[in-house]
C-alpha cells in the first residue's frame, strides 16, 4: 500500500527547478504531486510521478541526486477537521509525521495528501484499521 | 655603498666575503653531519642506504650527497626521534600543528636558543631597530615560534619588548598609541587589519610612533606591502622562517626590500627541482631546502620546505653578502595557510571520505573577508549522502563541519552543492580556489 516518491536534491541556483521540469517534460513524465522543502542553500524536491522508474532514471542521467522513498497517499475528507482526524489517529498511536503535502489533483469529496511517517508500517496499519481511505501506487497514477 | 644608512647587527658575519663564508659553512657542515650520523638513527640509516659516510662530506658542494628530510619524518619521529642531544640538554621545545592534528616539535639546547635569538637580533636590526626602540610583539606566544622568537630578538638588541601576543585589536592599538611603539611584529594580514581598524577609528597616524614592521608566518604580496605601508606609515618588511629550522629568523628583509637575507652561516639554503630533486643554480626557481649547520638539539639536513622561490647571490646595497631569497612564489604541494593554520586538501578529502564512505567531489574556496580569511568547502551531494528530509541533510552538514574543525583545527563553512558543480579536471584535480589577493 506504499506509494513511491521521488526526492531530488536541488541547489538554490537559478534555473535548478526549471531545468528539472524540462527534463521530465521532454521525457513525457507528469507530476502528480509536488512539494519542496527549502533551506537557504538548497531544497529537497519531493514528487509523485506518472512513471517513477523512468523519471528517476532520466534525472539521474542528467546528473541529479535522486532517492526513492515509500510514502502513504491518504484520502482525507475534504471538510474542516478532515486532516485533523487523520493526524489524531496517528498521534494517539505515537506515530509522528515527518512531512506532509497534498496532491495537485483531487477526487471529488476528498483531498489527497501524501504522508511520510516515522513508522510507515505501523502507520499504515493504524489508518487502515480506522477505515481511512488510502490509494496505492496504481490508483494514485490513474487519477 | 653607504652601509652606515643600514643598521647591521653582526657586520662580521653578515658582510663576510662569500668565499670565506663558504669555507666556514663547510667546516660547520662537516661537524654537523658527523654529530648527526652518530646521534640520530634516522640520518645514519639514510646515509648508509645511500652509501654516504660523514667523511664524504667535506665542503658545501657535498651537500647534494646527503638524503633529504621532510615533514612526515618529523611526525614519524615524534617526539624525540630527531634529537641529537640528550633530553637533559634540551631547554625548550616549540611546535606547530601537523596535518593530523598532532603537533610537530623542535627541540632547542641553550646554544640553539642563542643562535635563534641572534638571528632575530639581525632581523630586528635590519628593520632599523636598536635599544631605543619599542617593539610590540603581536605574534602568538606559545608553542608557535613567532611570539617567543620576536620577543627574544627584541631583548637581545636591548629594545623594549611589549608582549601583546595576538588578537584584541583595540587593545593593541591603544597600547601602540600610549607606549609609542616603534616596531610592530605580527602576520601581514593582522598588520593590514590593524591598519584598517586605525583608519576606521579615525585616529591620525601622527598619534603613533610606528616606523617599521617585521611581518611573516604567511605569504604576502607587494600589493599588501604597499597597503600596510600606507595605512601604518611604516616600512613593512618580510621575514621568513619555519619551526623545523628554528622559527622566524631564517631570513629577513633589509630596508632595500630586495629579497630576504638568509642567515646562511647557520642555515644553508639550496634550491632543488621538486620533481627530480636535483639542485638548481642560483637564479632558478625551485623548492627551497635548508640544512642547519650550527644547531645542536635537532639539526636538520636538507629539509624540504615545499616553498618555491629563487636565490640571488649578488651583494645587496645594504652591505650584507648573505644570499637573498625572493618572496615565496608558491608551494610544491597544495598546502594553504588560512588564519595561520596549515591546511591540506588531503585532510578535507579524508574527513569527507570517512563520513560518506566514498570521496565526494569538493572544492575549497578561500576568501579574505575583512581581516580574517574564510574557508568555504563546497561538497557535492552524492546518493549515499542524500537523505529525504532537511533534518538529515542539516545533520550531515553539521557532522562534516564538526569533523572538519577537529581535523583541520579551523572552522570552515560547509556548502552542499549539486553534482557537477565542482569543476572537473583531467589529471590532477585542482581542489582549491584561493581568492585572496596575495
Amino acid at each position: 500500500m506504499y506509494v513511491k516518491q521521488v526526492s531530488v536534491f536541488l541547489e538554490n541556483k537559478k534555473g535548478s527547478l526549471t531545468d528539472l521540469t524540462k527534463i521530465l517534460s521532454d521525457n513525457r513524465i507528469d507530476l502528480i504531486a509536488l512539494s519542496i522543502a527549502d533551506t537557504e542553500q538548497y531544497g529537497i524536491l519531493r514528487c509523485i510521478m506518472t512513471d517513477t522508474d523512468k523519471g528517476a532514471k532520466v534525472l539521474k542521467d542528467a546528473g541529479y541526486v535522486v532517492r526513492l522513498t515509500d510514502v502513504l497517499a491518504v484520502c482525507v475528507p475534504d471538510h474542516p477537521g478532515g486532516l485533523n482526524q487523520v493526524l489524531q489517529l496517528l498521534t494517539a498511536n505515537g506515530i509522528s509525521v515527518e512531512y506532509v503535502y497534498s496532491f495537485v489533483r483531487s477526487t471529488g469529496s476528498h483531498a489527497l495528501v501524501i504522508f511520510h511517517l516515522s513508522e510507515l508500517e505501523r502507520g499504515l496499519k493504524v489508518l487502515t484499521e480506522n477505515h481511512v481511505k488510502l490509494l496505492d501506487n496504481d490508483q494514485v497514477r490513474s487519477l | 655603498m653607504n652601509s652606515r644608512e643600514f643598521k647591521i647587527w653582526d657586520p662580521e658575519m653578515e658582510c663576510m666575503d662569500r668565499e670565506q663564508r663558504r669555507a666556514l659553512q663547510g667546516e660547520r657542515l662537516k661537524a654537523t653531519v658527523k654529530r648527526v650520523y652518530e646521534n640520530v638513527p634516522m640520518y645514519r640509516d639514510r646515509m648508509k642506504a645511500k652509501g654516504v659516510e660523514p667523511g664524504d662530506i667535506r665542503t658545501v658542494d657535498d651537500l647534494k650527497k646527503l638524503p633529504f628530510t621532510d615533514k612526515p619524518d618529523l611526525r614519524d619521529q615524534f617526539p624525540y626521534g630527531l634529537f641529537a642531544e640528550p633530553l637533559e640538554k634540551i631547554v625548550r621545545v616549540q611546535g606547530s600543528s601537523g596535518t593530523t592534528g598532532m603537533p610537530i616539535i623542535a627541540g632547542y639546547t641553550q646554544r640553539d636558543i642563542d643562535i635563534w635569538t641572534e638571528a632575530m637580533a639581525r632581523t630586528m636590526t635590519a628593520a632599523g631597530a636598536d635599544s631605543k626602540d619599542i617593539i610590540q610583539v603581536a605574534y602568538g606566544y606559545g608553542l608557535f615560534t613567532g611570539g617567543l622568537g620576536a620577543h627574544q630578538g627584541a631583548g637581545r638588541i636591548g629594545a623594549m619588548a611589549v608582549p601583546m601576543s595576538s588578537g584584541n585589536t583595540t587593545r593593541q592599538i591603544n597600547m601602540m598609541r600610549a607606549l609609542g611603539t616603534t616596531v610592530l611584529c605580527c602576520t601581514p594580514s593582522y598588520a593590514l587589519h590593524v591598519g584598517e581598524t586605525i583608519r576606521e577609528m579615525g585616529i591620525p597616524l601622527s598619534e603613533f610612533r610606528l616606523k617599521a614592521g617585521a611581518f611573516g608566518a604567511e605569504p604576502w604580496s607587494d600589493n599588501i606591502r604597499v597597503r600596510i605601508e600606507e595605512l601604518l606609515g611604516i616600512d613593512a618588511l618580510d621575514i621568513y622562517g619555519l619551526t623545523e629550522i628554528t622559527g622566524p629568523g631564517v631570513s629577513f628583509e633589509c630596508l632595500m626590500k630586495h629579497g630576504m637575507h638568509v642567515n646562511e652561516d647557520h642555515f644553508i639554503p639550496e634550491i632543488i627541482d621538486p620533481d627530480t630533486l636535483e639542485p638548481l643554480p642560483y637564479g632558478e626557481r625551485g623548492e627551497l631546502v635548508f640544512s642547519t649547520i650550527t644547531k645542536e638539539g635537532m639539526p636538520m639536513l636538507r629539509y624540504r620546505t615545499h616553498d618555491l622561490c629563487r636565490l640571488h647571490a649578488e651583494p645587496c646595497e645594504c652591505g650584507r653578502t648573505l644570499v637573498r631569497m625572493d618572496r615565496i612564489l608558491g608551494r610544491t604541494d597544495d598546502m594553504l595557510i588560512i588564519r595561520g593554520v596549515n591546511v591540506f586538501p588531503s585532510q578535507v578529502e579524508t574527513v569527507l571520505t570517512s563520513i560518506s564512505g566514498a570521496t565526494p567531489h569538493f572544492l575549497m574556496v578561500v576568501e579574505r573577508a575583512g581581516s580574517a580569511d574564510q574557508l568555504e568547502i563546497q561538497v557535492e551531494v552524492t546518493e549515499e549522502m542524500f537523505g529525504d528530509t532537511v533534518g538529515v541533510m542539516q545533520h550531515l552538514q553539521k557532522k562534516i563541519s564538526e569533523n572538519m574543525k577537529s581535523t583541520l583545527g579551523l572552522t570552515a563553512a560547509i556548502k552542499l552543492v549539486a553534482p557537477k558543480t565542482v569543476p572537473r579536471f583531467e589529471g590532477k584535480a585542482r581542489r582549491v580556489i584561493d581568492n585572496r589577493k596575495l
